[in-house]
């Protein structure tokens, strides 16, 4: 074998030859600095200056920030360093920008996920900038023997009020870093912010529209194999005996082995194949003869999932979590009218248009892996775990990943490439077909949710029960029983905090439905398919009553000053309590996950030749504080199309262990003429933030299935479904 | 294995390939230019869209043989490095990507469209835009982004 060698230096001078460049300069006032996306990791430029972890700046006043967290999409190269840069006192259009690489000296905040990037880093790295301006502070009062009250900064240079006299940072950072970190930096008050609350420009964006950007699949070694797998059709199926000889004589073609694709359930075998071109390794790919042993996999079926899961949620309680209130069943008895209702959502693949992909290498018991993912902690622990090295064996470089929604944190792929370059003894890059990502998941699992509700007799709601059925995430990751247990992730929305509904009477309980599909947390998670029950049913009993739902809501939310404030902006907005045209109607839902209060108002209207079409949908999010209200506006818009997918067009089916759907004929989305106009207004709000990756999501679905119904008269309690034919 | 030489943005390239390898593996892993996406391989997303002779068409599904070397390729590089090409100066403008990965196939119809419409309705868009997926959901900007595109051509 050659030797694979690759020092960074190298790396990005290779990358440049190739012209592999990333613009990822702040462009606030359009300029746009160059810089390979290799050379984003560690403190390699000449004459940089360590002040804290995310924070260097040379002599001439060159700084950059470092962005611990991973860019799918959610605008973090903007996001993160506002933070910083808002208490350093420095502008966006003067940093440049790093992601970091999964060293141990960035922690925890590397990851994203759960809506957490604001939430998560909005003080920590508040306190990273205003820690270095404090000491920055300090080194000037002492080079101009000065009080550090006198002084203050401005635009990247420390001033002093009484003489007017100024430093550049640049000029300071050498004394300032000798200096001790302030552990609690003074943090500015929210009405001086410059530039978190501002709608600025996202500074990678420039490279996405002219080829620059370098995602995960565009990542090029020197020496790079590229390879392919072929996964058991029927999953979990095991490999029994392969063709090699023949495939390995196959134009191109270098290796033809056995290989591990690890889930955190199960691992299983399929058949890699490596060649000097991705074409090759595909065409080889298609002469593979594989005899699979599906023993004990082919009954597995998304039918029998759902039926078995709705029989549990007709005949069993289940257990409760543990804020019920009142006594449900008791209240039942008491009510004059109960209204029951079983709601199910299908499979749902993530699917992002940049396929699961990751390049690496392996010499000896160190790993150099290129990877889009949301973890590069989680790739390192992947790694280590699966190869026997150490963590700090393993270099990771963070990667653009094109769209992910939760897909790229599960790192079957990447530990599945890591194994390939292994046994390759060359630095190779593995990419998934859109088949492989679409049949072999992981997915979001269907759910049966079922809920019941009771009326005493002057009509007032007394009893309310939702019952969530089927497959558990942390149930299948880490092999639990969860027979008679709660799962209590899965409660997301419809538990007492996230949803307050003042019901006297009140429980949520969950019912486990094992399933060996393999499946995952996919934008919004539970809250995807809670919210869709819990706010169609919500609507169902305001029918029951012959009340308008927005007054429903109100009335059971009246202590609820955040869900209130957000309905009555909606209904503002959409001029909600207006008489409309016969045949054209306005749904409304409201849901809180990720600490952000999100809700939607649909209006549809219908159609001459049958079937109602979506007209507009108009969002109101009360994410708390705002970083970048153009981003919150981006992911809201991103999230009412997301949900129209999973609402509107086919789910993952599987029949004998195999998934049907295997590309986007048989898995469409939404396309741009599917597309109403949306409109998203933020609530000013002075609160801590909330999320916004994913909380505009979970109420769409239900708003649309309650215009529906108002238009229609039919009620939409399985999705999905198609517009032109309810 | 067969040699072919191809004229991508102006510029020609002597590729060795297999005569069926889709052209969207010729210019991404041969010619070098990553801008173009693999997103399908079957024609259905548009991720791989680039203009042959000023027409879009898939990559992913023309391979290689069946291009001439007087036919003029075009991919998303081509519009312009340095942003200069209205669409892109709209795309920014409108902060049309989220991950960006289907924006290299979006830019390309519509750079398409609006040769052949420079003034696009809604409609227009909706027809032309129609195979182009985007996961992250930006129709609503790059709907947006290419009326603002039509304006400012005719400024
Ligand atoms: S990759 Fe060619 S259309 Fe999808
Ligand atoms: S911007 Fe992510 S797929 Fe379109």
């Amino acid at each position: 074998m050659s030797n694979h060698t690759t020092t960074r230096r190298e790396f990005i001078k290779t990358a440049s030859a190739a012209g592999a460049f990333l613009a990822v300069g702040l462009s606030g006032a359009g300029k746009i600095l160059a810089m390979s996306p290799f050379s984003l990791l560690g403190n390699e430029a000449e004459g940089e200056i360590e002040l804290n972890t995310f924070i260097l700046i040379t002599a001439d006043n060159q700084i950059t920030l470092f962005n611990p967290r991973p860019e799918m999409g959610q605008g973090t190269f903007q996001s993160m360093p506002a933070l910083i840069a808002e208490e350093l006192e420095v502008s966006l259009s003067q940093v440049t920008v790093r992601i970091t690489d999964g060293q141990p000296k960035y922690g925890w905040q590397q990851w994203v996920g759960g809506s957490n990037s604001v939430q998560g880093s909005w003080m920590p790295l508040r306190k990273v900038g205003a820690a270095a301006k404090e000491m920055l502070i300090q080194a000037a009062a002492k080079r101009w023997k000065a009080a550090a009250a006198d002084c203050y900064a401005e635009n990247a240079k420390v001033l002093h009020r009484p003489s007017g006299r100024s430093l550049t940072y640049g000029e300071l950072v050498a004394d300032a870093s000798t200096l001790d970190v302030p552990k609690e930096p003074k943090l500015k008050d929210p009405k001086d912010f410059k530039i978190i609350g501002k709608s600025l420009p996202r500074p990678e964006i420039p490279s996405k529209v002219n080829g620059a950007a370098i995602f995960g699949i565009d990542v090029s070694v020197p020496g790079m194999l590229y390879a392919t797998v072929q996964h058991c059709p029927l999953i979990h199926g095991k490999l029994v005996s392969f063709n090699e000889a023949e495939v390995r004589q196959m134009p191109g073609v270098k290796h033809v082995f056995k290989v591990l694709r690890p889930m955190p359930h199960k691992s299983v075998e399929g058949v890699a194949v490596v060649a000097d071109t991705f074409w090759q390794a595909l065409k080889a790919r298609q002469a593979l003869q594989i005899e699979w042993d599906n023993t004990g996999y082919e009954t597995i079926s998304t039918e029998d999932y759902f039926a078995q899961a709705r029989k549990k949620a007709a005949e069993m309680d289940g257990p409760s979590y543990d804020d019920a209130v009142g006594d449900f069943k008791a209240a039942c008895k008491t009510a004059k009218k109960t209204v029951e209702a079983v709601y199910q959502t299908p499979f749902a693949a993530h699917a992002p248009i940049e396929p699961m992909n990751a390049t690496a290498l392996v010499q000896g018991d160190k790993v150099e892996i290129w990877v889009p993912t949301q973890s590069p902690l989680g790739v390192k622990d992947d790694v280590s775990k699966h190869l026997g090295i150490p963590k700090e064996n393993v270099q990771v470089h963070v990667i653009f990943m094109g769209g992910s929604f939760g897909r790229k944190s599960y790192h079957d792929f990447a530990v599945e490439a890591v194994l390939i370059a292994k046994q390759a003894g060359a630095p190779v890059k593995l990419i998934w077909t859109r088949e492989d990502d679409m049949v072999n998941g992981p997915f979001r699992p269907g759910m049966i949710n079922a809920l019941k509700g009771g009326f005493d007799a002057q009509g007032k709601p007394i009893a309310w029960e939702h019952k969530i059925t089927g497959a558990s995430l942390n149930g299948q990751m880490e092999k639990l029983d969860l027979n008679g247990k709660v799962d209590a992730w899965a409660a997301e929305t419809v538990d007492q905090n996230t949803s307050p509904y003042a019901i006297p009477n009140r429980r949520q309980a969950f019912i486990w439905q094992p399933t060996d599909i393999p499946v995952l947390w996919w934008r919004s998670v539970y809250a995807s398919t809670n919210a869709f029950a819990q706010e169609s049913f919500v609507d169902e009993m305001a029918h029951a009553a012959k009340k308008d739902p927005l007054d429903f809501r109100l009335e059971l939310l009246k202590a609820q000053p955040r869900w209130i404030n957000v309905l009555e902006i909606l209904a503002e907005k959409t001029d909600y309590r207006r008489q409309r045209a016969a045949g054209k109607s306005i749904g409304i839902a409201i849901a809180h996950s990720f600490n952000t209060t999100a809700a939607w108002a649909v209006t549809v209207s219908k159609n001459a030749g049958g079937g109602v079409r979506i007209e507009k949908a108009v969002s109101v999010i009360d994410c708390g504080m705002v970083v970048n209200p153009d981003t919150v506006a981006a992911q809201t818009e991103g999230n009412a199309i997301m949900a129209m997918s999973a609402a509107l067009k086919p789910g993952i089916t599987f029949t004998a262990g195999e998934a049907q759907e295997t590309n986007y004929h048989q898995y469409p989305l939404p396309s741009i003429g599917e597309t109403p106009p949306i409109e998203v207004h933020i609530v000013p709000s002075q609160e801590a933030p909330g999320g916004i990756g994913e909380p505009g999501l979970p109420p769409f679905a239900p708003a649309l299935f309650n215009a529906v119904f108002l238009a229609t008269g039919k009620r939409v309690r399985t999705l999905p479904v198609d517009l032109g034919s309810v | 294995m067969a040699k072919y030489t191809l004229t991508i943005n102006e510029k020609p390239y002597t590729v060795e390939a297999a005569p069926d390898t889709p052209l969207l593996w010729v210019i991404r892993d041969l010619a070098g230019l990553t801008g173009t996406k693999y997103g399908c391989g079957i024609a259905l997303c548009g991720a791989c869209t680039v203009h042959l002779n000023g027409q879009p068409v898939r990559s992913c599904m023309m391979p290689v043989s069946s291009v001439r070397a007087s036919q003029k390729i075009t991919t998303v590089e081509g519009l312009s490095e340095d942003n200069s090409h209205a669409l892109q100066q709209a795309w920014i403008e409108e902060q049309v990507p989220q991950c960006g990965y289907c924006q290299s196939g979006m830019l390309m119809s519509a750079a398409a469209l609006l040769r052949a419409k420079p003034s696009p309705t809604d409609e227009d868009i909706d027809s032309a835009l129609a195979a182009n997926l985007c996961r992250c959901g930006t129709y609503p900007r790059v709907k947006r982004a290419i009326h603002r595109a039509a304006e400012n051509m005719k400024k």
